[in-house]
């Protein structure tokens, strides 16, 4: 227990210095954000609105401290402010429509990815030198250099462009009513299909090959030679004394490699224009639309938190020696 | 076992006696580079990171003329006059990508080594003095980890004036971390060695033990950070210039890809102009990691191939460990 309470209490210091970094920003960089802002809406904003973002960006002069102390309640509150590309939208009504879909892309990747990455990894240790040891790795590290955006951008021409057989874009057909009926899902599935194909096989070569060089660890220990002494079916060797014990390090890994995925996710939908954070994160870019730009990383941050906690619940599962100390 | 106790334990008869740094280092490195040469990896990375290295070098040679001058009616597909066709401004597509590789080398190699630097400094110093010193530079390490790097990348751009120099250091803002949190740990663990001890007891300053003592023993894990702390930034900064946060105004390969984008090459099946520069960015990306593979079976001789296909529990695999 004493291992959870130190890490929430660790993931809240990290939330609150993203927050801190997020206030203290626009305030120490040089040039004023609202003007550029302003110029680019077109002066759709209210005077009262533009006081505020003035006050939120702190370019009006106010005093530090206190201000830093209204922030800090505005956010707790979920308030970040007014989207200025979808004015006037809250920027956390911007965030929430787009969130689940940017967990749905992420999500699925990552859960393909880590099963099939650790399940080849595991093979590839346990059969060392055969054809899947020594064909495999080469190709998915070349496959894992390429930017993900742009394997996205091979993927979508080659299949949806010249083929025809994938969708182009958005997460769902045009004039289809979302709802949890067989037609909706699987046309979101079909959506689904390119998007995710290009995460996955970006990141399996770094989950196969850090699953095989720890098995490869795992495997030359003794207990190994006791089961295979003991005349355990290969299978059960393989999987429950070698890899169970090789898994450890993958559980750190899908923790540390969340931020990745995500980043990973963004630029995939800007490819797919697929209605995640990511697609809207292109417009907040292109329409300097601070409020939203930072309500995001706020959002996106939380959510990596969240699951990084997850992901230490899973750990505590596996491994005793957590729980003990 | 590996060049690593060269540069800690010289055999008492070694020549190196007379001068002990300077012959050791250089033995060391002598040693290192051959190794380097008879491994079939080491090799190849290195000759596909010479060649663009020569391309860069040599772009304005090949294109002396501005490469964003346009040169002929908008994106026709490759041929003889433009090898790689042009984009749907008319420029030469070779030309974009050759003077491309100029900037995006230099951030990714110029990113990537402040990050390990910086990432070196702190995992020494934390784990050098230890104590409250140590749990507040990992505490900053973890915190820097854990904060998702690309949306935080975002906002930092976004608020910075736009130029090269800014992607530089937003780049090693974000990528620091990474290379510190391993630093530490192998720190750490040379920290707790016996000569180390003896260095303390001899009266060393912490400054020259932790530069002459304990970082040249971590010598290969600091090369295959750097080279991953290189990947990781060339591909951040296309990221984040295929965003449209870099400076629109330079030529790299992600603004390259931005402009492929943003003028509908995609959309329009005109694949010559947005897969060279991607391709190019693939293939540094995985000449590095090649090279970072080769460092890694060279220092770790556990991850060798075998000769032949064995299953791990047999006869000789086996023995090969009790022998060691």
């Amino acid at each position: 227990m004493n291992f959870l309470f130190r890490r929430i209490g660790f993931y809240l210091l990290a939330f609150w210095a993203s927050v801190t970094l997020n206030f203290l920003l626009p305030r120490f960089m040089p040039g004023d954000p609202v003007t550029r802002m302003l110029s680019r809406s077109q002066q759709r904003l209210e005077p009262h609105q533009v006081e505020a973002l003035r006050t939120m960006m702190g370019v009006d002069g106010g005093a530090l401290i206190p201000e830093y102390f209204s922030y800090l309640g505005r956010i707790l509150r979920g308030d970040f402010g007014t989207s200025i590309s979808r004015f006037p939208t809250p920027v956390s009504e911007v965030i929430a429509s787009q969130l689940p879909w940017t967990l749905l892309l992420g999500g699925t990747s990552l859960v393909i990815a880590v099963i099939l990455g650790n399940l080849l990894g595991i093979l590839a240790a346990w059969r060392r030198g055969g054809i899947l040891d020594s064909v495999t790795p080469p190709l998915l590290v070349f496959i894992g250099s390429f930017p993900y955006f742009w394997l996205a951008m091979g993927a979508l021409y080659v299949f949806g462009i010249n083929m025809g057989v994938a969708p182009l874009r958005h997460a769902f057909s045009v004039g289809l009513v979302p709802g949890w009926n067989l037609e909706f899902i699987a046309d979101v599935a079909a959506h689904l299909v390119l998007p995710a194909l290009t995460i996955v096989l970006v990141s399996l070569g770094g989950w196969m090959l850090g699953m095989r060089n720890t098995m490869i660890a795992t495997n030359s220990e003794d207990y190994i030679l006791m089961a295979e002494a003991k005349g355990l079916r290969p299978h059960r060797v393989m999987l429950n004394y070698a890899a169970r014990n090789a898994m450890l390090p993958s559980v750190t890994n899908v923790g540390m490699s969340l931020g990745f995925i995500v980043g990973g996710a963004l630029l995939t939908e800007v490819v797919f224009a697929y209605p995640g954070v990511g697609y809207q994160l292109l417009a907040a870019v292109q329409g300097l639309d601070y409020p939203l730009m930072q309500g995001m990383f706020l959002t996106i941050t939380a959510a990596v938190l969240i699951a990084n906690f997850l992901v230490d619940l899973v750990y505590v599962r596996l491994d005793p020696r957590v729980r003990k100390a | 076992m590996s060049q690593n106790a060269t540069f800690s334990q010289p055999s008492p008869d070694d020549e190196a006696l007379a001068d002990p740094t300077s012959n050791r280092t250089r033995l060391g490195l002598v040693r290192m580079l051959r190794t380097l040469l008879r491994n079939g990896k080491a090799v190849a990375g290195l000759s596909i990171l010479a060649v663009f290295i020569a391309l860069a070098l040599l772009a304005p040679v090949f294109f002396p003329d501005d490469p964003s001058r346009i040169t002929s009616a908008g994106a026709s597909a490759p041929s003889l006059e433009h090898w790689l066709g042009t984009t749907a401004k008319g420029q030469d597509v070779l030309a974009l990508t050759l003077w491309g590789s100029r900037s995006s080398l230099y951030v990714g190699f110029a990113a990537g080594i402040l990050s390990t630097v910086i990432g070196v400094l702190v995992g020494l110093t934390g784990a050098y003095f230890g104590k409250s010193l140590d749990e507040a530079l990992s505490l900053l390490t973890n915190v820097f980890l854990l904060v998702p790097g690309l949306p935080l990348l975002v906002i930092l751009a976004a608020f910075m004036p736009p130029g090269l120099g800014t992607v530089i250091v937003v780049l090693v803002i974000t990528g620091w971390a990474g290379s510190a949190r391993v630093m530490r740990s192998q720190a750490l663990s040379i920290r707790g060695k016996d000569y180390v001890s003896a260095a303390l007891v001899s009266g060393e300053r912490p400054l020259r033990i932790m530069i002459r003592e304990i970082l040249p023993n971590m010598a290969s894990v600091v090369m295959t950070t750097l080279l991953g702390c290189v990947i990781g930034s060339i591909g951040a900064q296309a990221g984040l210039e295929f965003l449209g946060l870099g400076d629109v105004n330079t030529i790299s390969w992600g603004t390259n890809l931005f402009w492929a984008t943003s003028d509908g090459s995609l959309m329009l099946g005109q694949w010559w102009i947005f897969v060279p520069s991607g391709l190019a960015i693939a293939l540094v990306a995985f000449a590095l990691a090649l090279c970072n593979y080769a460092v890694d079976e060279i220092t770790n001789p556990r991850l060798r191939r075998p000769k032949h296909a064995v299953t791990t529990t047999s006869a000789t695999a086996v023995h090969r460990e009790d022998s060691k």
